[in-house]
Order: C-alpha cells, then structure tokens, then sequence
C-alpha cells in the first residue's frame, strides 16, 4: 500500500508492530493505542521515534498528554463512510496543537484526500495505486473552501471581504 | 435572490469536475459499485427500479426564472420531459442515464444549479419557508442565514461523513412553514430581550421509523455564534452517532438515548471549548451575505386596484383568488401559489413545458423569481395584485390554477412503488384516486384545510406522520396495505398522527378517507372547526367508530 507523505510517495519508515510482537530495538514503531497506554513512558524512552494507532470511537483527550513527544499518529478509517476520525484530526490538530504526522489509515481513496486535509493529515496510507499516483492533482481539485479549518485556507467569505476592503481603499 | 459570485461557480464547477472523474472511474471498473454508491450519493445520484434518479438542489426552495428554463432543459434533454418537486425544495428526474449525468450537471452549474449532498450521509440541502422575505410579520429573512449556512455546510471536511443524513431547516416567521419541528436542526429566527437576531435551535426531530418530534437545545443562540453552535452539535452527531445500525444512526435517537439534557451537556461543552473561533461571524461578515441578496423594486400601488374589483365579478376567479393568494409585506402585491396538484396527477410533478411558461410568467410577473415549498407546490413571490386576474388566466391554461391550495387534495406523497426500490406500496395512485374522490371544488372547501400525507414505506418521504392524515404503504403477504393516522401536523404545533385503526388494503384506501372525512364534517362542533382541531378535541375513537363500524 503506497504511502503519500507531504505530497509525495515516499517509503514508510515506520514499522507496525502487532500488539504481541516483540519490539524492534531501535527504529521507528507504529503500534496500538492498548500497546502505548500499558507503559507510554517506557515506550517514549526508546532510541526510535513512536507513533500510535487511534481508534476511532476513543476520545483523542486520553492522547494529549503524550501529544509533545509522538512522531506520528494514526487515524483510522474502517470504511471511508466513517467519518470520526475527521473530528479527531482537528481536534488534534486545532485544539491540542499537535504538529507531527498525522496519518490516514484504512480505506483511503483519492475521493478523500481533500476533506482529510483540510482536517490536518498530512500522510496517507493509499489503498490504490493510482489514487497515491493521482495525489498531487486530486489536491489541485478545489480552489475555493466554505469552512474555515486549521489548514490555513482562507474562506470564501474572507476572500469577499478582502475583495471589498481592497476595493474600498482603493476610491 | 442570491448572487452567486465568481468562487461559488468556480466551487460548483471544481464539483462537476470531480464527479465526472468519478463517474469515469466507475465506467472503467477502477471503482467498484460499492465505493461509487457512497460517491454518487454525495451528488444525489441514486439507484432506483427502473433507473437512476437524480435529485438537484434548490437551497431553500429559491428559483430564478433562468434557473427554472434550465430544469426545463435538463427534464426534455437527459429525462422524458418532466420533473418531480419533494418535500425538501429539491427536484428530481427519474430516467437519468449515468454516462450523461456529468454533462447535466455542468449545464445546471452553469446557472448557479448543483446537486450536492442532496442525498448521502452528510448534510442536506438547507430548506426555509418559501415565503421567505415576503411574508408579513418576519424577524428577518431567513435566507440570509440559509445561504451562510448553505456555504458552510457544502463540501465540509468534517462532516461529509455522518453517521447518517442531516437536515437543517429556517423559518423566521410564527406560523412555521419550514416543519423545522421534523428536522435534525430546526433553526427559529427571533429577537432576544435586547433586539437582537439569533435563534432558537431545536435538536432531533426526524421521521422514518422512529419518529420525533425535536426539542429545543437551546432558547437562543446568538446569530454571530450560529455556525460554531451548530458545528458543536454536529461534532458530538459525528462521534457518538451510532454506526452500527442504519435505522439507529439518525441525530434523533442519539438525543433520546442520552436524553435532551445531556445531549444539551455535550454540545454546551464542546461549543464552550471551541471558544471564539473563526466561525464567529462578525457584523460585517454577514452583512456581505446579505449585500449578495437582491430584492425587487417594488412600486407603490394600491391595496385594491380597479383589475382586482373588477375580476372578482368572476366567482371563478374569485375561488382561486380567496385559495391560492396570500398576503404580502408590501402593499398591492400577493404571493401566489402554483398548485401542482390537478385531479388526476402525480402530486409535485410538473413538465418541461410548465417550467417554461412558469419561467416566464415569473418574468412577466414576479420580477423573475419563483419557489418551491416543502408541500411540493410552487410560488410567485412578487405579483402585483393588478396582475393577478392576468396571471390566474395564463396558470388557468396550464393546468397550474386548482384552487385546492391546503385543501384535501393538496396532497403530499413520496414516488412509492411506482418509482422507488425502497417502497412496499404505491402512492402515486391513491392521491391520484383521492384526488378525483374530491374533485369537487365546493365540496373541498367546505372541508377546509386537511393535508393528507402518503408514504409508500417507512422511510416517510410523503411525511404521513405529520399529516392531518397521514397513509402508509406496508406490505402484508406480498399485498399493499395501508396504515392511516389521523391528527398529525408538521407547523409550530407539530405532532404524530395517531393510527386509526388495522391497515387496510389498497382497494379500500379511498373509501376509509372519504369516511373520515364524513366523520368530521358530522363531528366538527362548527364549520370553521379544522379537521385537525376536531381530532384534537375529541380523539381517535369517534373517527375509528365510523370508519370501522361497517368493515
């Protein structure tokens, strides 16, 4: 499945490790939110960077604590119907501040990557081919947004008033 | 009417786009049926018995004239040459052809038309009265706040994947025409102690199989604070809806399951944590909304002009007159209501040519601007009252002047059997029957006001719990049967009809309302004594002891 990172397709350097494997030594591991909660700090010490799957009917608060020292979460998609994981990505991202990677994961196609990043992933784990090939112009497919979110996109709404303000200045 | 700028045509065209690609990419087999489904939905395409049916916005139920030609087009071009108007001010066309779907799109977008989340797991089209902005006596018009919140809603990136639909509904008047009491958000428009706009916002009504009314959330919320309001309550829908059951996943029984209460608790804290966000809307945000709204130039003309005393000569016109005109804010002007209800036709459903001349008379008439309401009838917004004897005769000749406006045969009815894979029952053909039962004007009128409302199933497209009757089409043994409920109503009172007795079967549909009705007119204490008033006072049993005395 190919990884779409800040826009480009690039190698995952990070290793899921299934709840009973033993953990790699070094390197970076993405494991599950059961494994991290058992033992965070001890996981946080080791020489690789630790990222967390999140499942998506768990409040994203119970990560907060550790929020400062993840390298990456990951947000679940069972189906790409279900669309809790777009609330926690803002929350995330617009209420908790947190600035690492925030991945997709699941059923992941190219229909989603606009709403998903304009909720604050920045990686995705695309389950077709030619949707990770097709990122970079399917980002292309809007330019105007209603909503104002955490992504710094400016609004419909803002662009008019700018419009308007320039405008008026300039009489 | 609003204007659409260049950043709303270029939005809904970046749309079109994308659903074409899509519709390729299922043309192709990169997509499969099941992922296209939950694509095509999101643009009111759905998959019904005999083809696809699509179902184009109209926010609330506001039409230009140039918009309603389009319609037009698109019924003669992509379908056969007519279109159905709903119960949420949308249209749908029933012979839509999937490879030809984009090219009509792209020829709506290009008057300002889409079809976004018209249907899908997301949020709906934003409905409002249709008398929006004319109708005497309200706070404001409430297609101000219906297009902010329009704009909001559409392609949003956290909510496009609810648990299930969501619909938001506007009125700003005290006799509700919006029915916001049977929506997921119902939004009423007033003024707090101090003067100033903001809403009170009703949480959790809905129909289907497990009806509600909604409940008020909160009395007032500030028009500056709508949007984060309505966004806090949608972030608690969109994580502790339920998802694992689709006739459980609705707003309505997550509040019931927690209770208005606590529900209330959620929202109040996830609002309070969004604190004062981008989504606050200043003054001059939205007065930038509002300054995209035109409105007509009036004239000044009198209340009674000499065409309108001189017309009610005719006892005709006269009865169309007294049923079809309503009163309007502005001195020697009306609203009109279209009546696609003739006897004999599908309710809601009007030709390509009928769109046509409607267009027109919109333009000749009610300064280019027409609307639908939820009662699947139409309107001209702005007739001078010195046009109105001009007008009647013109509707006359297109079938679109049945003085039955909120009368028994102004019936309200989904496509049922006819059309949809979902329905157990028609509907179509039991108000077409109830229709010719009473096809007598005077007789209709001396009924006075009764909505009779059909639903081919459970879904409760047709609305049948909150009609003064209410039909619905269930399947026994492989035959169709009807439930009927009496005393339900969809306004500011709104409630649940209740059933009157065992179903019966389609043959005898038309039978059992003619004997209610005969019922009341016997029970009714006085002859301005409303069918719904008469239930109201004395209950079910009088009603179920006619009508079942002789089965």
């Amino acid at each position: 499945m190919p990884l779409v990172k800040n826009g480009r397709i690039t190698t995952d350097l990070f290793v899921r490790v299934a709840d009973g494997d033993e953990l790699p030594g070094n390197g970076d591991i993405l494991i599950s939110s059961e494994r991290f909660l058992v033992d965070p700090e001890a996981l946080l010490r080791r020489s690789g960077k630790t990222g967390v799957i999140w499942p998506n009917n768990r409040a994203v608060d119970d990560l907060v604590p550790y929020l400062d020292r993840l390298a990456a979460v990951a947000l679940v998609f069972p189906t790409f119907r279900d669309g809790r994981a777009y609330s926690q990505a803002r929350l995330l991202r617009e209420r908790h501040g947190y600035d690492g990677e925030l991945r997709a994961i699941g059923q992941v196609l190219r229909d989603q990557f606009v709403f998903m990043s304009r909720a604050g992933f920045d990686t995705f784990e695309v389950k077709k081919d030619a949707d990770a090939d097709a990122f970079a112009e399917t980002m292309k497919r809007y330019s105007v947004f209603y909503q104002p979110t955490g992504d710094g996109r400016v609004t419909a709404l803002n662009r008019r008033m700018q419009l308007r303000h320039s405008e008026s200045a300039g009489q | 009417m609003y204007a659409y700028d260049e950043l709303d045509r270029t939005l809904i065209n970046e749309r079109v786009s994308e659903f074409r690609d899509q519709v390729k990419r299922r043309l192709s087999g990169e997509l499969t049926e099941d992922e296209f489904k939950i694509l095509r939905l999101q643009n009111g395409v759905y998959l019904q018995l005999h083809a696809y049916m699509f179902r184009v916005a109209i926010p609330y139920g506001t039409l230009s004239s140039k918009q309603m030609r389009r319609l037009a087009h698109v019924a003669r071009r992509y379908d056969r040459g007519y279109g159905h108007f709903t119960t949420r001010q949308n249209i749908q066309f029933n012979w839509i052809k999937l490879a030809e779907l984009p090219d009509a799109l792209a020829e709506l977008a290009e008057v300002g038309i889409h079809a976004m989340q018209t249907s899908g797991n997301n949020m709906r089209n934003v409905t409002s009265d249709q008398w929006a902005g004319v109708a005497p006596g309200e706070v404001e018009d409430p297609r101000i706040w219906s297009e902010i919140l329009r704009q909001h809603t559409t392609l949003h990136p956290e909510f496009s994947f609810l648990p299930r639909k969501f619909k938001i509904a506007i009125t700003a008047s005290e006799h509700d025409r919006a029915a916001i009491k049977i929506h997921d958000i119902g939004l009423r428009l007033h003024k707090n102690a101090d003067g100033e706009i903001g809403f009170e916002v009703l949480v959790g009504g809905g129909l289907g199989r497990t009806p509600f009314i909604a409940k008020t959330i909160k009395p007032f919320v500030h028009g500056r604070d709508i949007l984060s309001y309505v966004e806090a309550i949608l972030r608690v829908y969109n994580q502790y809806g339920r998802r694992d059951n689709i006739y459980k996943a609705r707003i309505k029984i997550l509040v019931h399951e927690l209770g208005i209460e606590k529900f209330a608790r959620e929202v109040e804290e996830e609002w309070k944590q969004m604190g004062h966000s981008a989504l606050t809307l200043d003054h001059s945000a939205i007065e930038e909304v509002r300054s995209r709204f035109s409105y007509p130039a009036y004239e000044k003309l009198p209340h009674m002009p000499d065409e309108l005393k001189q017309a009610a000569a005719d006892p005709l016109f006269e009865r169309w007159r007294k049923n079809s005109v309503a009163p309007h804010k502005v001195q020697g002007y009306s609203i009109v209501t279209l009546s696609l209800k003739p006897v004999g036709g599908p309710p809601g459903d009007a030709t390509a040519d009928q769109m046509d001349a409607i267009a027109d008379l919109a333009d000749r008439y009610s300064f280019g601007e027409i609307r639908v309401g939820h009662e699947q009838n139409l309107a001209l917004p702005h007739v001078a009252k010195r046009d109105l004897p001009q007008l009647w005769r013109a509707l006359d000749r297109l079938g679109l002047a049945t003085p039955n406006v909120n009368l028994v045969t102004d019936i309200i009815a989904c496509p049922g059997l006819d059309y949809c894979s979902l329905a157990n029952a028609r509907s179509i053909p039991i108000a077409q029957e109830l229709t010719r039962r009473f096809a007598n004007h005077d007789t209709a009128n001396m009924i006075g006001r009764l909505h009779i409302n059909i639903s081919g199933c459970i879904n409760a497209c047709g609305h049948h719990h909150v009609g003064h009757i209410g039909i619905l089409g269930v399947e026994k043994n492989g035959e169709e049967f009807y439930q009927i409920t009496i005393g339900g109503r969809a306004d500011e009172n709104a409630q649940m009809g209740v059933l009157i007795g065992p179903a019966v079967p389609y043959a005898e549909v038309a039978d059992v309302i003619e004997d209610i009705v005969e019922a009341y007119l016997a029970l009714r204490d006085r002859p301005e004594e409303l069918f719904v008033d008469t239930v109201k006072r004395l209950g079910v049993e009088p009603f179920k002891e006619r009508v079942y005395a002789t089965r």
